[in-house]
C-alpha cells in the first residue's frame, strides 16, 4: 500500500508538471521536481533491482505459476511499439524520400532507440537467466518465435544506433564518419525498417499458440497484422507527442505543418485499423462473447473505441490538426490505447482462462516506470548536449510554430 | 536504359524472393520428426488409483527433488497439491459427483508447444519421445510456461540468479534409457500406471475400455488432443469432470505458429528487393535536375 502511494505521488508529480508544460506554463522549480521525483523513483528502484537479483522474482512480483507473464511482458510489447516511430520515419525520409519530414528524424530514432533500450533492460530484469540473453544468437532454435524476437531486437538496436550515430559523431567532429554512415544510410534504413516489420508482428505471432487461453475478442490469426499496423499508427502519434514537448522544454522550433501531415497519416493508419479489428471479431462471430465477462467487453470499447477510432475521428478534423494542442491530446489516448492492448493481449484477456489470480506488485510496475523515467532523462540529456534537433532551423514567424 | 535496369533488378528480387519463401517452407519441417507409433508411452487408469500418492515420492526419489516430503502422504488428500519446479507431478482428489484420483504431469506432447516455443532449445524433444528440459541453455524467459496447453512446466520464482524451470523429465536419461520404468511407474501398487510402446498402450487402452463398456467411458485423452500425447488417460468418469481440459484442439500447436515463421525468409526477401527498388529509384528521381523542386 505505501508502495503504491509512493509511485501515486511520484506519478502524480510528473503528470502534473507534463500538463503544466503541454499548457505553456512554465512551473515554477519545475526542473527541480521533476529531479526529485525521479531520483526518489530511481533509488527505491535501485533497492528494488537488489531484492529482485538475491531473492528471486517471487520476492517482487505477483506473478505465479498459472501467471507466468505479468505487467513486464505487456510493458515490454507497448515500449516496442511505442518506438514504431523510428521505422516509419525512417522510411519515409530515406525509402520515400520526402524529404521534409528530415528535421525530426533524429528526434524520432533517438527515441526508437531508447524505446528499444528500454525493452533490453526490461528483458535484462524479466527473464530468469539473463546471463544467458546471448544464447538465442549462438543456440538457434528458429521455429520459435522468440527466437525470432531476440534477433530482431538485437540487430536492431545495433541499426537504431546506427542511425543515431551521427548525432554523436557530429558532436565529436568526426566528419569522415559521419559522410561514411550517411553514404551507407539507405541500406541501414532498409534493414531497420524490414527489421521492424518483422519484430513488430512476431510481437502478435508469440500469442497465436495459445488460442484457446486468450478472450476471442483478442483471439485472431490476424495478431501479427493488428500489432504491426498499430506501431504504425502510434509511433506517428508518439513522434507528434514527442516534437511537441521538445518544442515546449528545449526551445526548439518545430514546423507545426509537419504535426499536422503525421496526425493526417496517423488518422488514416487508425482508421484501417479500427476497422481491420472490427471486421476480424465478426468474421470470427465472436460479438457473441462480448459482455463475457462485461469488463473485458469495456477494455474492448475503451481500446478499439478510445484508442483508435475516436482519436483516428479527431485527427481527421481540420480544427483539431491546426492546433497543436489539440492535436497532441488527441494522439494521447492512441499511446494509452495501444499500451492497454498489449496489456490486454499478454495479461487482461488471459484472466478468463487463468483466473483472477495476478495483479501487479508495486515494485514491478515501479521498475517498469523507473526505467520509463530514465530513458526520458537521457533523451532529455541527449537533446541538450547532441545536436538531436536541427540547428539552423530557420526562425519561423510565431503562428507557424509550435 | 534506366528503365532496364530497374526491371532486371525487380525480375532478380522476384526470383529471390519465390526461391527465398519456396525453400524454407518444402526443407524444413513443422512436424515432429519422432515414430509417433514407437515413443515411449504410459496409460494411466484413474479408476485404478487409489491416491496413495506413492508414486509422488517414487518421483521425487527419482529425481532426487527436495519437496517437502510430509505433503506427499495420503493423509494430505484433503488438500489440493499443486505441481511445483521441484514437485513434477501430483495426485488429487478430483470431481464433484463421483470424486476420482487423478495424476497429474507433463504429458510430452508428440508435437510439443514448448519445445516448438522455446527460442534457445533449452526444452527439446528425444527421439523416443521424452521431452527434457536442459537447464545450462535456458534463459528464463517462461514462453513454455505459457504455451503449454497443459499449464505443465514450473518456475522457480525465489531464485535470483538460477531459477529452473521444473517438469516431469520422464525418468528418461537415469532410468526409461536404461531399459527401467520412470520412478511413477515402478512406484504404483495398483497396476493404475502402465509403461509401453505407444501403439501398444493406446491397444491396451481401446482393449480395456472394450472389456467394460459400462464402466469406462469411450475415449481415450491424449489419443488426439493437440496432436497427440504420450502420456494416455482412460477413465469411468467424463474426463471433463475431472478437470481436464476440454474443447483442446487435435491439430498440433506449433503448426499455428510455424504458418507464420516460415513465411519471414519470403517476406525478408520480397521487403528487401521493393524498399530497395523503392530508395534508390526515388533517390535518384529525387537527384536528378529533372525532379520537381517538391520533392526536396
Amino acid at each position: 500500500m505505501i508502495g503504491w502511494l509512493f509511485l501515486a505521488a511520484v506519478a502524480a508529480v510528473l503528470g502534473r508538471l507534463a500538463v503544466s508544460y503541454g499548457l505553456g506554463r512554465n512551473p515554477p522549480h519545475g526542473r527541480w521536481w521533476a529531479a526529485g521525483a525521479a531520483g526518489a523513483l530511481w533509488a527505491v528502484t535501485a533497492v528494488v533491482l537488489v531484492i529482485r537479483f538475491a531473492r528471486g522474482m517471487g520476492a517482487m512480483t505477483h506473478m505465479t505459476d498459472a501467471n507466468p507473464w505479468g505487467v513486464w511482458v505487456g510493458f515490454l510489447q507497448a515500449g516496442v511499439a511505442l518506438s514504431g516511430g523510428g521505422f516509419v520515419m525512417a522510411a519515409t525520409v530515406h525509402i520515400f524520400h520526402i524529404k521534409r519530414f528530415e528535421p525530426i528524424l533524429r528526434p524520432v530514432v533517438l527515441l526508437a532507440f531508447l524505446g528499444y533500450v528500454f525493452v533490453a533492460l526490461t528483458l535484462f530484469i524479466e527473464v530468469g537467466r539473463p546471463y544467458n540473453l546471448w544464447h538465442p544468437l549462438a543456440m538457434w532454435q528458429h521455429h520459435s518465435i522468440m527466437f525470432e524476437v531476440a534477433w530482431c531486437v538485437t540487430l536492431y538496436l545495433t541499426v537504431l544506433a546506427l542511425e543515431f550515430s551521427p548525432a554523436v559523431l557530429e558532436r565529436l567532429g568526426y566528419t569522415r564518419a559521419v559522410e561514411a554512415l550517411h553514404r551507407a544510410a539507405i541500406p541501414v534504413v532498409i534493414l531497420g525498417v524490414i527489421l521492424s516489420t518483422l519484430h513488430q508482428s512476431s510481437m502478435g505471432t508469440m500469442f497465436l499458440i495459445v488460442p484457446q487461453k486468450i478472450h476471442p475478442l483478442w483471439s485472431s490469426t490476424l495478431l501479427p497484422v493488428f500489432f504491426l499496423v498499430s506501431s504504425v499508427a502510434v509511433g506517428l502519434c508518439v513522434t507528434v507527442v514527442a516534437s511537441f514537448y521538445s518544442a515546449r522544454l528545449f526551445e526548439k522550433s518545430l514546423d507545426r505543418w509537419l504535426l499536422a501531415d503525421l496526425a493526417r497519416a496517423a488518422s488514416m493508419v487508425l482508421f484501417l485499423y479500427t476497422a481491420l479489428r472490427l471486421v476480424d471479431v465478426s468474421a470470427r462471430n465472436a460479438w457473441a462473447r462480448f459482455g463475457d465477462p462485461a469488463w473485458l467487453g469495456g477494455v474492448f470499447l475503451l481500446e478499439v473505441g478510445g484508442g483508435a477510432l475516436l482519436p483516428a475521428v479527431l485527427l481527421s478534423r481540420r480544427a483539431v490538426r491546426d492546433r497543436p494542442r489539440w492535436t497532441v491530446a488527441a494522439c494521447l489516448p492512441v499511446l494509452a490505447g495501444v499500451v492497454l492492448n498489449r496489456l490486454t493481449v499478454s495479461w487482461l484477456a488471459m484472466v478468463p482462462y487463468t483466473g483472477p489470480g495476478y495483479w501487479p506488485h508495486w515494485m514491478e510496475v515501479s521498475v517498469s516506470f523507473a526505467l520509463l523515467t530514465g530513458v526520458a532523462a537521457v533523451f532529455g540529456l541527449a537533446v541538450r548536449t547532441l545536436p538531436v534537433f536541427p540547428a539552423a532551423n530557420p526562425p519561423a514567424p510565431a503562428s507557424g510554430t509550435v | 536504359m534506366t528503365v532496364e535496369v530497374s526491371r532486371r533488378s525487380l525480375l532478380k528480387g522476384m526470383v529471390g524472393a519465390v526461391a527465398a519463401v519456396g525453400l524454407p517452407r518444402s526443407m524444413a519441417r513443422a512436424q515432429s520428426p519422432v515414430a509417433k507409433s514407437d515413443v515411449f508411452s504410459v496409460l494411466v487408469d484413474i479408476p485404478r488409483c487409489i491416491g496413495c500418492r506413492a508414486c509422488l515420492r517414487g518421483c521425487q526419489r527419482a529425481n532426487d527433488l527436495d519437496a517437502p516430503q510430509d505433503l506427499m502422504d495420503m493423509d494430505h488428500l484433503a488438500s489440493r497439491l499443486e505441481p511445483t519446479h521441484n514437485l513434477w507431478t501430483v495426485v488429487n482428489r478430483e470431481g464433484r459427483e463421483t470424486v476420482r484420483h487423478v495424476k497429474r504431469q507433463c504429458m510430452h506432447c508428440l508435437e510439443p508447444a514448448c519445445v516448438s516455443v522455446c527460442p534457445v532449445a533449452a526444452l527439446h524433444q528425444t527421439d523416443a519421445g521424452p521431452v527434457l528440459y536442459r537447464e545450462n541453455r535456458c534463459i528464463g524467459c517462461r514462453y513454455c510456461m505459457v504455451a503449454c496447453p497443459f499449464d505443465v512446466p514450473r518456475f522457480e520464482w525465489n531464485n535470483g540468479l538460477t531459477p529452473v524451470i521444473g517438469k516431469c523429465q520422464f525418468c528418461a536419461s537415469q532410468r526409461l534409457f536404461k531399459g527401467l520404468p520412470p520412478g511413477c511407474v515402478e512406484a504404483c501398487p495398483t497396476g493404475a500406471l502402465k509403461i509401453g510402446r505407444r501403439d501398444d498402450m493406446l491397444f491396451e487402452a481401446k482393449a480395456r475400455i472394450h472389456a467394460r463398456p459400462d464402466v469406462y467411458v469411450p475415449h481415450v485423452f491424449g489419443e488426439e488432443e493437440v496432436g497427440g500425447t504420450s502420456w494416455l488417460y482412460i477413465s469411468d468418469v467424463p474426463f471433463e469432470k475431472l478437470g481436464f481440459k476440454k474443447n483442446l484442439p487435435h491439430r498440433p500447436l506449433p503448426s499455428l505458429t510455424w504458418d507464420v515463421v516460415s513465411w519471414i525468409p519470403g517476406i525478408v526477401a520480397v521487403l528487401g528487393s521493393l524498399f530497395g527498388l523503392l530508395a534508390f529509384n526515388l533517390s535518384r528521381k529525387a537527384h536528378s535536375p529533372a525532379a520537381p523542386k517538391d520533392l526536396e
